[in-house]
């Protein structure tokens, strides 16, 4: 059977996509080149952060407004809590002023290394699920924390590469190996990515998606990069399906040379 | 009369509901979420969620963010 990009699709939670690369929507320059780069990524899911509105700042405009809800899914996040309880809050809060029941689940423990808690994104997970949310939760690249968040009914888990925003890639590609082939739910790669290469990885590692936002937004031609992350994520998906040859310590030659000297 | 908004005190001229709370802050009501003491207030009861002396409101935006 040929594999064809277009016939692979993302399913979480019962939901469709044709794009498995899931992008961010901070540090852009501006709105409307986030707008471009979401749109040259071909990425269909786009994570939103809630805050304490500046009552200062310019009210009118909102990164709602440039995001096309059209095409792209909104995954509103609880990025800043660091207790099960304020994730819930902030969940309950998305959902009421979005309508979605969609979250993406992020509990961090230290300031420094933004590692997630994994017992308070436990713990803020069960109560999500018991509320009729969607829950994707971002986790350490442990395996028994993924199949302990899967059993309490995540859509979805979300390993992360390497720390937020550090752009070290995939540290860990074993351990990550291990949470794809363990999870009955989809495995999105989450964090780390830091060049398209990255994310072609977490792909042939089986990897059902890739969630980045850094590597493109902060990078010094973002437009070009969105680009170059839908493609890596596209390129390695197919390189995943179409199954590699074995790796061996010694040659053997693709061309039938034997016999012809001697 | 005085509320507690986003943290700070707030001044209102007279008796108003959080949706004109959010008129007269100038923010699109779509594009927030709203607290009032510690419990949301859905879209379709902030014309309704009238504000009293001392309440404590959270007005929270979507922004920017990822990984």
């Amino acid at each position: 059977m040929s594999m064809d990009a277009g016939a692979d699709q993302l399913e979480i939670a019962g939901k469709r996509f044709t794009s498995r690369l899931l992008i961010g929507t901070g540090g852009y320059a501006s709105f409307a080149e986030m707008q471009a780069c979401h749109l040259a990524s071909g990425a269909e899911i786009a994570t939103v952060a809630v805050g304490r509105h500046d009552l200062k700042a310019q009210a009118s405009d909102s990164v709602l407004k440039h995001i096309d809800r059209g095409r792209i899914t909104l995954l509103p996040n609880t990025a800043g809590a660091y207790t099960a309880a304020e994730a819930v809050r902030l969940a309950r809060l998305s959902r009421e002023a979005l309508g979605t029941e969609w979250v993406k689940l992020e509990v961090l423990g230290n300031p420094t290394t933004l590692w997630p808690d994994v017992a308070e994104t436990l713990e803020a997970c069960r109560i999500l699920v018991r509320e009729g949310f969607i829950v994707l939760p971002y986790t350490t690249d442990d395996l028994v924390v993924a199949k302990r968040l899967e059993d309490e009914g995540a859509a979805a888990v979300m390993p992360l590469g390497s720390m937020i925003g550090s752009g070290l890639g995939l540290l860990n590609p074993v351990t990550l190996g291990l949470i794809i082939q363990a999870a009955k739910v989809p495995v999105i790669v989450d964090a780390g990515v830091g060049q398209a290469s990255d994310a072609a990885l977490a792909m042939e590692l089986g990897a059902d998606g890739v969630l980045l936002n850094s590597a493109v937004a902060l990078c010094q031609d973002p437009l070009s990069m969105a680009k170059a992350m839908g493609l890596a994520v596209r390129a390695g998906r197919l390189s995943f399906l179409s199954g590699r040859i074995a790796k061996k310590t010694y040659a053997t030659p693709s061309s039938p040379g034997a016999g012809l000297k001697g | 009369m005085n509320i507690i908004l986003n943290g700070k005190p707030h001044a209102l001229a007279g008796a108003a509901s959080v949706a004109q709370l959010l008129e007269s802050l100038g923010l699109s009501a779509e594009m927030v979420a709203v607290e009032k003491n510690l419990e949301i207030v859905p879209k379709a009861e902030r014309a309704n969620a009238l504000l009293k002396e001392g309440d404590q409101v959270e007005v929270l935006r979507f922004m920017g963010g990822g990984r």
